[in-house]
């Protein structure tokens, strides 16, 4: 047992008030959740603290909020934690270095607990999350669009791609990833992580027919999977492992593969950096913005409309380092930059050709965590030496004994 | 007043395929649920849906596990009918979307569970009631112009007209706080499972028993309220589920010295067999000094190979890391028999038709019954999605044959006046709704478990019936009207108790041990006098018993063993 401080972000809708912070001290093992500690509150001191919950088991998805400014879920965080998380945060903003106390500590500072962000405040935790979330995953047509009439038994499919795709299955809709998405704090229109989780969930699926249109759908939506800024807080922020923005770059790599012609040229532009990449060994920025939008001596033979618009359109962005000497002439003129020497080069070869023989993602779901890989004994019972046979004669055993 | 044709309470795995089975029937369908419909606890649903869909299995096979595993209380014709319906209930949600588990042929994958004797157990991952339910709600939103969604609306009383036929329902808008009287032709109650009135449970704190309380207030009759599932793998003191998949892929059961105890019990099933069995073996090595100090005993999971874990228990990794702080992958699990399954509930046919017309009652809420006194691991999804199918359509064909009766005012205005008189109790003018929430928890958990007898359930008995009075001072906090919390505590906390009242008075009338009643005063099952359901009917004293008769088809009750 140990003492913690809540100091919650309420909001009583009814109060006439604004929003406030009030503090409940609380009395739990460091083992339990935030949601522990928050539910103690509520039993003891203030029945209207509100906080949506009910599994407590990260399965329900109800209990998403920020803990010491960041998104996850309540019953998920342990107060132990979450209290070092604090500690440490109030450590560093007060430059110390000496070890922060834990535990129950008297100088323990307070943990910090707030509704989730881009979502309105209806009562203390509780968030809209009709307006913003839910209208954001039906936006991505979330149903599956088989074509035809279905087959008798069931569709036949890669193994792996049903694993592939239960991992943006696990989304559990808790809206932590949205509550900490940058991006849409800049666009509020943008699509999201959640909802573009859940649309990969259709794109991946081999029994979809729609790909095609899905992915063309969410790549010319302005709000749409270019409007993601990379930066990884929805990864951090998922309870369950569904990162999220790798769905949405799944999204953008399919949708290069579909020869879809992205708003922003980001997937030309990432594959401007692999093959100047390739080329040099090192980056030659002069070189971007002819490669992203007119690739290679084709590109420039004939370039595109687009590719001279746009080259066009990037020249105040090269001219401006220019005159302000952060750039040397020299450098921004294509193709003077410098090749690494040959043993280097012969280097980023071997890590092109690495990647390229393993070309998969890291991706749990299929690959799982194979060493110490442990033989099963022999007279386990697993799906594969559990035959329907076997469990006849075992049940024809059984009943004989 | 919202009317429909059909109107679902609760939006789980049951209430989201009755809606939509209702729907298809081309009736006007409404779904009032008081969280979101993926909040839902058949979330928690971990293992997998059974189904005898491989060439080599039966549904006869099927039927007699099941039969079998509920100690031969279930009604026959709905096992068959189960056991009949399931392989292509299976195939339709797999042609819906859910992804399911395949073969290295990429046809559908299985695993073994405990109880039954062939791997018919189909699954996503350990999520599969999550996958299903979330599937459900992608139809759900598909057709949302056919299933009107109520979504954070409670439910507080039913609604009857003068002929004691339901008519309708009172509901509390919880985002305003305003209350709603619905019409409609058929209610179908699939509100889950009572888990809350004990604690710990597996259970979520939405699962207060608010179906079949409300069913009973109106008259319907309850059956079998007695069995209640403890499961072999909870957590102890938080009572997390370890799902039966881990003992399905070839975990072990060990006690404090490292014995395989199930030889024991169940030589040939061991670790698979029947719930109820696992469970009492665990208790009696935990009350006779072979468990640990913390009254736990071990699941082993590192005999599965390590891959197969991450990629078929990826949930249980994470549910022992995130809350017990243990590497499943490398060393043991401690756990302990927990509260997770109603088998009893509101007394229903093979349609889900409660005995008062235009009531259905469908998945956790109901007893058919299928599972009788013990329900086998990966039948609960099955029973929410066969059930649940049938009382949609039969509550649609209902509502196409009559014109249904416009609910009284009077219904609205009298929970008005309950909600008034709770929200009207100064604070110290009694208990505190927790206080009261957390005594039941206890009471229920040390005395109408694993292991019952005379006395401990009397005692139980007569502590709710004290908490029944004391509920009625008790105070909360909360007095407004938008997302009133505390509030809907205080009404679950009746429900509750009604449950528990139930499960005592059923527990102590059935002087036998059947499934997972074990009466230690009266140690054996007795098939001369209690093959037979309980049923419990409301009346001014409480509860008051009546017997049905058992359904036989094929299968004569047998010595049980694994």
């Amino acid at each position: 047992m140990a003492n913690y401080t809540l100091k919650v972000r309420r909001y009583q809708p009814e109060s006439g008030e604004g929003a406030y912070w009030e503090e409940f001290k609380v009395d739990l093992d460091p083992s339990l959740s935030v949601l522990d500690g928050l539910l103690q509150a509520k039993d003891r001191d203030d029945g209207s603290l509100s906080v949506r919950c009910s599994c407590r088991a990260a399965i329900c998805g109800s209990c998403g909020m920020k803990i010491n400014g960041q998104s996850g879920l309540g019953c998920k965080t342990q107060i132990g934690e979450a209290q070092e998380l604090a500690n440490k945060m109030a450590g560093a903003s007060a430059g110390e270095e000496k070890a922060v106390p834990t535990e129950g500590a008297e100088d323990n500072t307070t943990i910090v607990v707030e509704p989730m962000g881009n979502m309105p405040v209806i009562k203390d935790l509780i968030t809209d999350m009709e307006s913003t979330h839910w209208t954001k995953i039906r936006r991505v047509t979330p149903w599956l669009l088989p074509h035809g009439e279905a087959p008798e038994r069931e569709y036949v499919v890669e193994p792996e791609s049903m694993i592939d795709i239960t991992q943006s299955m696990a989304c559990i809709q808790c809206g932590a990833c949205v509550s900490s998405c940058l991006s849409m704090e800049a666009d509020p229109d943008f699509i999201g992580p959640a909802a573009l989780a859940k649309a990969y969930r259709f794109v991946g699926d081999p029994r979809d027919a729609e790909t095609k249109e899905r992915l063309h759908d969410l790549a010319h939506d302005p709000h749409g999977i270019y409007d993601c800024t990379h930066c990884f807080s929805c990864i951090d922020a998922c309870p369950k492992g569904v990162a999220p923005m790798d769905q949405i770059m799944r999204l953008r790599r399919k949708a290069g593969e579909e020869g879809i012609e992205d708003p922003n040229a980001g997937h030309a532009h990432e594959m401007a950096f692999v093959n100047i990449i390739e080329k040099k060994g090192t980056l030659d920025e002069a070189m971007l913005v002819q490669e992203s939008y007119a690739p290679g001596i084709k590109g420039k033979l004939k370039p595109s409309k687009r590719s001279i618009r746009e080259t066009i359109k990037s020249l105040p962005t090269i001219l401006r380092p220019l005159r302000k000497r952060k750039v040397k002439l020299r450098q921004a003129i294509p193709g003077t930059h410098h090749k690494l020497p040959g043993d280097a080069m012969d280097d980023v070869k071997a890590i092109y050709a690495h990647a390229e023989e393993h070309n998969e993602e890291f991706n749990l779901y299929i690959k799982g965590e194979d060493e110490d890989f442990i033989e099963p004994e022999p007279d386990e019972m697993t799906e594969e030496t559990m035959t329907a046979e076997a469990a006849a004669a075992a049940e024809s055993e059984e009943s004989q004994s | 007043m919202p009317t429909h044709d059909v109107l679902v309470i609760g939006a789980g795995l049951a209430g989201q395929r009755a809606a939509l089975a209702a729907a298809e029937e081309g009736v006007s369908v409404g779904i009032v649920s008081k969280v979101h419909p993926v909040r839902s606890h058949s979330n928690a649903a971990q293992g997998g849906i059974n189904a005898a869909l491989n060439p080599g299995d039966s549904w006869e096979s099927h039927a007699f596990d099941t039969i079998k595993g509920s100690d031969y209380l279930s009604d026959q014709d709905s096992v068959e009918i189960m056991a009949r319906e399931a392989p292509e209930e299976i195939l339709h949600m797999e042609h819906l979307g859910v992804t399911f588990h395949r073969n290295e042929e990429g046809k559908l994958g299985t695993r073994a569970f405990g109880g039954a004797s062939a791997a018919r157990t189909y699954y996503v991952a350990d999520i599969t009631g999550q996958a299903i339910m979330h599937v459900l709600y992608e139809q759900l939103m598909k057709y949302s112009e056919r299933v009107a969604r109520y979504e954070e609306w409670f439910c507080t009383a039913l609604a009857l007209d003068e002929d004691g036929e339901c008519c309708g329902v009172v509901t509390r808008n919880i985002a305003d706080g305003s209350m709603e009287l619905f019409k409609a032709k058929s209610v179908i109650l699939a509100c889950g499972g009572n888990g809350q009135v004990w604690k710990p449970t597996t259970n979520a704190l939405i699962c207060t028993g608010d179906g079949i309380a409300m069913a009973y207030r109106a008259g319907a009759k309850l059956m079998d309220m007695e069995m209640i599932q403890y499961h072999p793998t909870t957590l102890a003191g938080k009572g997390f589920l370890i799902t039966e998949g881990a003992r399905g892929e070839g975990a072990h059961l060990l006690n404090k010295n490292g014995e395989r105890f199930m030889e024991k019990y169940a030589p040939n099933k061991m670790e698979l067999a029947s719930r109820d069995v696992v469970s009492r073996a665990e208790q009696t090595e935990i009350n006779e000094g072979r468990g640990f100090e913390d009254g736990t005993v071990a699941l082993d999971i590192t005999v599965v190979p390590k891959k197969r874990v991450h990629e078929a228990l990826r949930e249980i990794v994470l549910v022992g890391r995130d809350f017990a702080g243990v590497d499943i992958t490398r060393e043991p699990i401690r756990i302990k028999p927990g509260n997770h399954y109603t088998m009893g509930g509101v007394k229903t046919d093979v349609d889900g038709r409660t005995d008062i017309p235009g009531l259905y009652a469908a998945g956790e809420t109901a007893c058919v019954s299928v599972h009788g006194g013990n329900r086998l691991g990966a039948n609960s999804l099955l029973d929410t999605l066969i059930f649940g199918r049938r009382s949609g359509v039969d509550a649609a064909g209902r509502a196409k044959r009559t014109e249904g009766s416009r609910p009284s005012k009077a219904v609205l205005e009298a929970e008005q006046a309950m909600i008034e008189d709770i929200s009207s109790r100064e604070k110290g003018s009694g208990r505190r709704v927790s206080e009261i929430k957390l005594e039941l928890g206890t009471i229920m958990d040390a005395k109408v478990a694993v292991f019952r007898d005379e006395t401990g359930i009397t005692e139980a008995l007569e502590t709710v019936r004290r908490l029944k009075e004391e509920a009625k001072t008790a105070y909360i906090d909360d007095k407004g009207s938008i997302f009133n919390q505390d509030l809907l505590g205080a009404i679950e906390l009746g429900y509750m108790l009604d449950n528990a009242e139930c499960t005592c008075i059923g527990a102590l009338e059935r002087k036998e041990s059947r499934g997972a009643q074990y009466r230690t005063d009266f140690p054996e099952r007795n098939d001369e006098e209690w093959l037979k359901h309980i049923d419990l009917q409301l009346s001014d004293d409480g509860p008051e018993i009546s017997y049905s008769e058992v359904t036989i088809t094929q299968w004569e009750p047998q010595e049980r063993t694994y």
